[in-house]
């Protein structure tokens, strides 16, 4: 049997929004993933020591207060510094369409506003985690 | 011979069945005097007060703030302008979570989501020209209630009115804000113990204000259906009260200064029946197991608001028209007071234009729609009467549940009503998605080509820089022996278990941040430990 695909859930910054985080997480659960979820008031020093710490293969941010252009930009240099690269950026919540481009320019490989279906979600990893 | 029909199963979310039909026999069991009674009496099923709106509107009080002080004292003057009658204060999220705007964990966020409160100064700029005896404000702040009440409380002082005139209601409801919204900081139980204290700092020289807002509405909105936002609201209001009686007070002498937050979002008529059941079942709760004379302690007060929840991304122009029946709701069930989130308000800070729409569908409920005219229009209707009884059920099943897991303040301390809330709503998430749950224009008549041109609300960083400017003036211009001293005090009175108003109120005389205040306090309760568990 395989092994189950790797996610971390993070929730950055003050933003206590995180039904989105959990429902995601839950679907992800379901879909047979193997999922940690990092609670609120996470720094982007905390989710890189935990996606380490954790090995995982997704690590999904969840921001909805707007200030998902500083931390993203934040949470992706210092990943990299610490050997990263590997692992598969996604960010969920309230983003603007214009800000999509920007984020995948910093190297995050998708954006799931709000409202993304679950099955997107879950299709996307597996087809994007090399087995 | 007549053909069957066959009609689909109608379940609610509270998981009643809805019959297409609904008669006389549904109500035979119920008993006019006992279990309904006149509007303004006991049960209060009707209302908490005899003439309700036609006597007196229910207040309209919209939630803003952002920036700075001074900008939100525009907004407010602003919407006084309109015809408010009520101001509802959003702090950003380092305020609420006990960060001052120069900590480096409030980068990005000052003046973010609501104001920046850092110091007394800026409390006094913000309702610098604002009658603080003529206008009631709610202060939506948990944690660092303590402190915003005693800035509060100084800035009245200074624009002389005596604390006994001041109105007003503070959310203080921390249980809520570890199952959602998420501003904690100190573990539950010495928050309990603040919550406590503010209680009975107001009760001895407050009395017109309402120290506590028990919040089913986060509650709701982080997922949880009707019947468990009551319930928790109920048990978390309970953990309160408890408290406050174990200190020797008198339940009469607190309890009439209670109020509720409830959501309304989801179906009409299970809204109506959640708030009927609820102001019927919070009566006995208060009469029977607290043991309360006062009718005023009995009486459930309530700011019912249409919730954000509701609301879609999509066609967001929609949301106006849910916005329109939310109100309709909420003016049906007899609210105290009414607020909207705006049409924008699925995915940012209503602008003016969107929060004056919500002004104005209240106002053309109470002046157009005869919304004023007559108590509780619906009651007598069989359907809404025998909904009332339904929910009122399920709503003491599910307080017994938890109290049976050991209570509330354990069922959250271990992450147990979290986790019952997130499930509840990936459900509501996965039911929409399969179709199951209609949202328009999420999952029918949806338009595929919708090009959103959706207009965030605008973070201003120079406006973090003009705070955390102000912040260091103030800073240097304060006495810091003066700011020691009364930080030193805190510290002792926090260690002794003692009420911490008196010294808190000194700490803010002296312009001490809400960031040293915290932090002193911190050194003595510690910091609340998230329980993750999916």
């Amino acid at each position: 049997m395989k092994n189950p695909i790797r996610v971390l859930i993070a929730k950055p910054g003050l933003d206590g929004h995180d039904r989105g985080a959990k429902v995601v997480a839950i679907a992800l659960k379901e879909a047979g993933m193997e999922v940690i979820y990092t609670g609120l008031r996470q720094s982007v020093e905390q989710i890189t020591s935990a996606a380490l710490q954790e090995d995982v293969q997704v690590v999904g941010l969840s921001i909805l207060s707007g200030a998902h252009m500083p931390i993203t930009k934040k949470l992706m240099k210092m990943m990299k510094e610490e050997g990263l690269d590997e692992a598969m950026v996604l960010i969920g919540g309230n983003i603007p369409k214009n800000d999509v481009k920007k984020l995948k320019a910093l190297g995050v490989k998708e954006v799931f506003p709000t409202g993304s279906r679950f099955e997107d979600i879950v299709t996307f990893i597996r087809s994007n985690i090399p087995n | 011979m007549k053909k069957k029909v066959e009609l689909p199963d109608v379940v609610l979310e509270s998981g009643i069945k809805v019959k297409p039909i609904y008669g006389p026999e549904d109500v035979k069991d119920i008993d006019y005097e006992k279990d309904i009674g006149e509007p303004g009496e006991y049960p209060f099923t009707r209302g908490i007060h005899k003439y309700m709106y036609r006597f007196r509107p229910f207040t309209m009080r919209q939630y803003s703030g952002f920036a700075t002080a001074k900008e939100t004292n525009k907004r407010f003057k602003y919407l006084i302008k309109q015809g408010q009658t009520g101001l509802n204060v959003a702090f950003d999220l380092p305020t609420q979570c006990g960060l001052d705007s120069d900590d480096p964990l409030a980068e990005g966020e000052v003046g973010r989501v609501g104001m920046a409160i850092d110091t007394l100064k800026d409390m006094e700029d913000a309702f610098k020209g604002i009658p603080i005896d003529k206008i009631g404000t709610s202060l939506t702040i948990n944690s660092m209630a303590p402190i915003m009440l005693a800035m509060y409380m100084t800035v009245a002082e200074k624009q002389g009115v005596p604390a006994n005139e001041v109105r007003g209601t503070l959310q203080n409801d921390i249980l809520k804000e570890y199952i959602g919204r998420g501003t904690w900081v100190f573990p539950v139980d010495p928050s309990i113990k603040l919550i406590g204290d503010t209680i009975e700092y107001c009760s001895k020289y407050a009395p017109k204000y309402y120290p506590v807002s028990v919040c089913g509405y986060h509650i709701r909105e982080s997922g949880a259906n009707p019947v468990q936002e009551i319930a928790y609201a109920f048990l978390i209001a309970k953990a309160y009260i408890q408290h406050v009686l174990d200190r020797g007070l008198d339940v009469d002498d607190f309890v009439p200064r209670f109020s509720f937050n409830f959501d309304i979002h989801g179906n009409l008529f299970e809204q109506i029946a959640k708030f009927r059941a609820a102001r019927r079942l919070w009566a006995k709760i208060v009469k029977e197991d607290l043991g309360a004379k006062d009718p005023k302690s009995m009486q459930m007060k309530m700011i019912a608001g249409g919730g954000g929840g509701g609301l879609t991304i999509e066609q967001p122009e929609n949301n106006i028209v849910r916005g329109a029946y939310y109100a309709l709701i909420s003016a049906l069930s007899g609210t105290q007071t009414m607020a909207l989130c705006s049409y924008d308000e699925a995915y940012t800070i209503p602008s003016e234009k969107a929060a004056v729409i919500s002004l104005r569908t209240m106002q053309i409920l109470l002046d157009e729609m005869g919304l004023r005219d007559t108590v509780d229009p619906l009651a007598g209707s069989y359907y809404i009467e025998s909904l009332t009884c339904e929910l009122e059920k399920l709503i003491c099943e599910m307080m017994e549940k938890v109290d049976k897991k050991g209570g509330i303040v354990k069922a959250v301390s271990d992450g147990y009503i979290q986790s019952e809330v997130a499930k509840q709503a990936f459900l509501l998430e996965k039911g929409i998605q399969e179709g199951k749950i209609i949202k328009v224009g999420v999952n029918k008549y949806r338009e595929e080509e919708e090009e959103r041109e959706i207009e965030f609300h605008d973070y201003k960083a120079e406006e973090a820089e003009k705070q955390i400017k102000r912040l260091k003036k103030v800073k240097k211009e304060r006495d810091d022996s003066k700011v020691s001293k009364a930080l030193k005090e805190l510290k002792k009175a926090a260690e002794a278990g003692d009420n911490l108003m008196d010294t808190v109120i000194d700490a803010v005389r002296a312009y001490a941040t809400v960031g040293e205040i915290t932090a002193t306090m911190k050194d003595v309760y510690g910091e609340f430990k998230e329980p993750v568990r999916l």
